[in-house]
């Protein structure tokens, strides 16, 4: 199975810089493991479908509260400066855009981060220094395909789900601030909200937090499955899950607002 | 054709295996007979889990020829390794059940994984019958958390006998255990020899347990087997890393 990436000894360059390649090579095995076994019988449908309702109606709260106050405290501080142009009627596709291009996968992704990605590096972490892994190992019962690729499906597949979702929610909080404001009712503020929002700017934040989803899953089994050194590495599997995929989801964000801004609309 | 002689479950030779520059297992040799439970001593750190990590595959040698049911383990592709594992069944030193299942779903996990085709109806007949052998029928329903030690054990008797191995490898399976469910234990392992005809390598630093259960005895120390022979045989020696080890026994096995 996968050898820890911590290592003592020799080192090319120095302690850190060295087991900071090796995580990279050795993530880099894991996430093509995955797509060696995902396609490969049998498939754990059913295990994937309880991840799927386990991880999403966990952060579901969470997601919910976040989203709605995201959107209407958002909406709130943007008033002024729109009004001091005079233009508080843009507002509604003001924060349109700003909540389905940017805020919903964002802070979605990230909530899942804290949420769901430390969740299963704590979960993988403790049943690999407990030795359950193993068990099932000797048990002749793959375990990666049982606990990894369920997982990583769950996520990929939940947290555009989520997004979705938050995104309405956002949409609601806003439209309560600038109704409350500005008497706007709700067809017109949803038809304001989505005008200058098309086809590709939606499909670009699904897509966008498909990514999302497939790195909050695959980094927390990773750093699960790596785990060593007892109950304290259980921890630190955990916090260093959170770590990682907040720093790789604002990377992808950037690399892929970059990629579709040619296709967005005006 | 394959070796179809059975009479040799395991054979050892020339195994070596070390962890960075930490050399634990030095040329290592070891035959287990069909029918036979052997016991294999040794202080901890000397390398008895990393012996049996190799002999399942969990771990890889350095050098040295490992023979399982008259495969070399680690010489199989993963279809015939998992074939292979069926038939051994592997008690882990902290038993490793699987916290998020009942004992039910621990026991049955491997059967329902594997046997895929298997009817419900069967499985939980086979499930009855192994919980039953290990004499724990009531805690079916119950969390690992909820368990004792003795009672963890058990489960983890019952997860290896629901594949009906023809080896079995225990890792201390009376670690941490007072006296009276070490006995306990001690008797279910020759229950289970009996009944599910099993050859077995029973790791322990217990000589209640290796005594009782045993039929020939193997001393670990620095990487070799230092003696072998029955319990009498093995102790019969001036050498102070035996009778040392007879001494500290008492205080080591309080330790774990
Ligand atoms: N996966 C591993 N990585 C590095 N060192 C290990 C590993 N497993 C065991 N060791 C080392 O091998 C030695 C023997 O360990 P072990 O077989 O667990 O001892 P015991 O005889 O008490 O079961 C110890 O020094 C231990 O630190
Ligand atoms: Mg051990």
């Amino acid at each position: 199975m996968l050898s820890g990436s911590q290592r003592t000894g020799k080192y090319l360059i120095s302690k850190n810089l060295d087991n900071f390649f090796i995580d990279i090579r050795e993530l880099t095995r894991f996430t093509l493991q995955f797509f060696k076994e995902v396609f490969v019988p049998p498939y754990e449908l059913q295990e994937t479908i309880r991840q799927c309702y386990k991880l999403g109606y966990k952060s579901l709260f969470l997601i919910t509260s976040t989203a709605f106050i995201t959107g209407m405290v958002f909406t709130d501080h943007s008033r002024p400066s729109l009004a001091s142009f005079g233009a508080t009627s843009w507002l509604p596709s003001f924060t349109g855009v700003a909540v389905i291009k940017a805020l919903a996968p964002l802070i979605t992704s990230l909530i899942c981060a804290g949420k769901i990605g430390s969740n299963i590096g704590a979960e993988i972490g403790s049943m690999k220094v407990t030795e359950q892994i193993d068990a099932m190992e000797v048990s002749a019962i793959n375990p990666f395909k049982y606990l990894v690729v369920t997982r990583v499906l769950a996520t990929t597949f939940m947290v555009p789900l989520l997004v979705i979702y938050s995104g309405l929610i956002g949409l609601l909080g806003s439209f309560i601030d600038v109704h409350r404001n500005d008497q706007t009712s709700f067809t017109v503020f949803m038809y304001d909200a989505f005008s200058k929002i098309g086809y590709v700017e939606i499909l670009s934040s699904l897509i966008r937090s498909v990514f999302f989803g497939f790195t909050i899953g695959i980094i927390g089994c990773y750093k699960g499955f790596t785990t060593t050194k007892g109950t304290e590495g259980v921890g630190r599997a955990a916090n260093s899950s959170v770590v990682t995929i907040m720093f790789l989801i604002f990377l992808e964000e950037i690399l892929l607002v970059k990629f579709f801004n040619p296709f967005y609309y005006g | 054709m394959k070796n179809t002689k059975h009479d040799k479950v395991v054979v050892i030779k020339d195994l070596y295996k070390s962890f960075e520059d930490n050399e634990v297992l030095k040329g290592l040799g070891l035959e287990l007979y069909k029918g036979e439970n052997i016991i294999v001593l040794g202080r901890s750190g000397s390398g008895k889990s990393v012996l049996i990590k190799i002999i399942i595959g969990l771990l890889k040698p350095d050098s040295g020829t490992v023979e399982v049911l008259a495969e070399k383990i680690h010489e199989l592709d993963k279809k015939e390794l998992i074939k292979l594992r069926l038939k051994i069944g592997f008690l882990f030193q902290h038993s490793a059940l699987y916290d998020s299942m009942t004992v039910r779903e621990n026991v049955e996990f491997p059967l329902v994984r594997n046997m895929r085709n298997m009817s419900k109806s069967k499985i939980n007949q086979a499930v009855e019958e192994v919980l039953d052998a290990v004499g724990l029928t009531d805690t079916i329903d119950q969390y690992p958390a909820e368990l004792s030690g003795g009672q963890e054990k058990r489960v983890g008797i019952a997860r290896t006998l629901i594949l009906k191995p023809e080896l079995i490898l225990y890792d201390e399976p009376t670690s941490g255990l007072d006296p009276v469910t070490c006995e306990e234990i001690n008797k279910l392992i020759m229950k289970v020899k009996e009944r599910y005809k099993t050859s077995s390598i029973i790791i322990t630093h217990d000589l209640a347990c290796a005594k009782q259960t045993g039929d020939r005895i193997l001393m670990l120390s620095e990487g070799k087997f230092l003696r072998q022979g029955n319990f009498e045989e093995v102790f019969d020696t001036d050498d102070e890393r035996v009778t040392g080890f007879y001494n500290y026994n008492f205080i080591e096995s309080n330790e774990n």
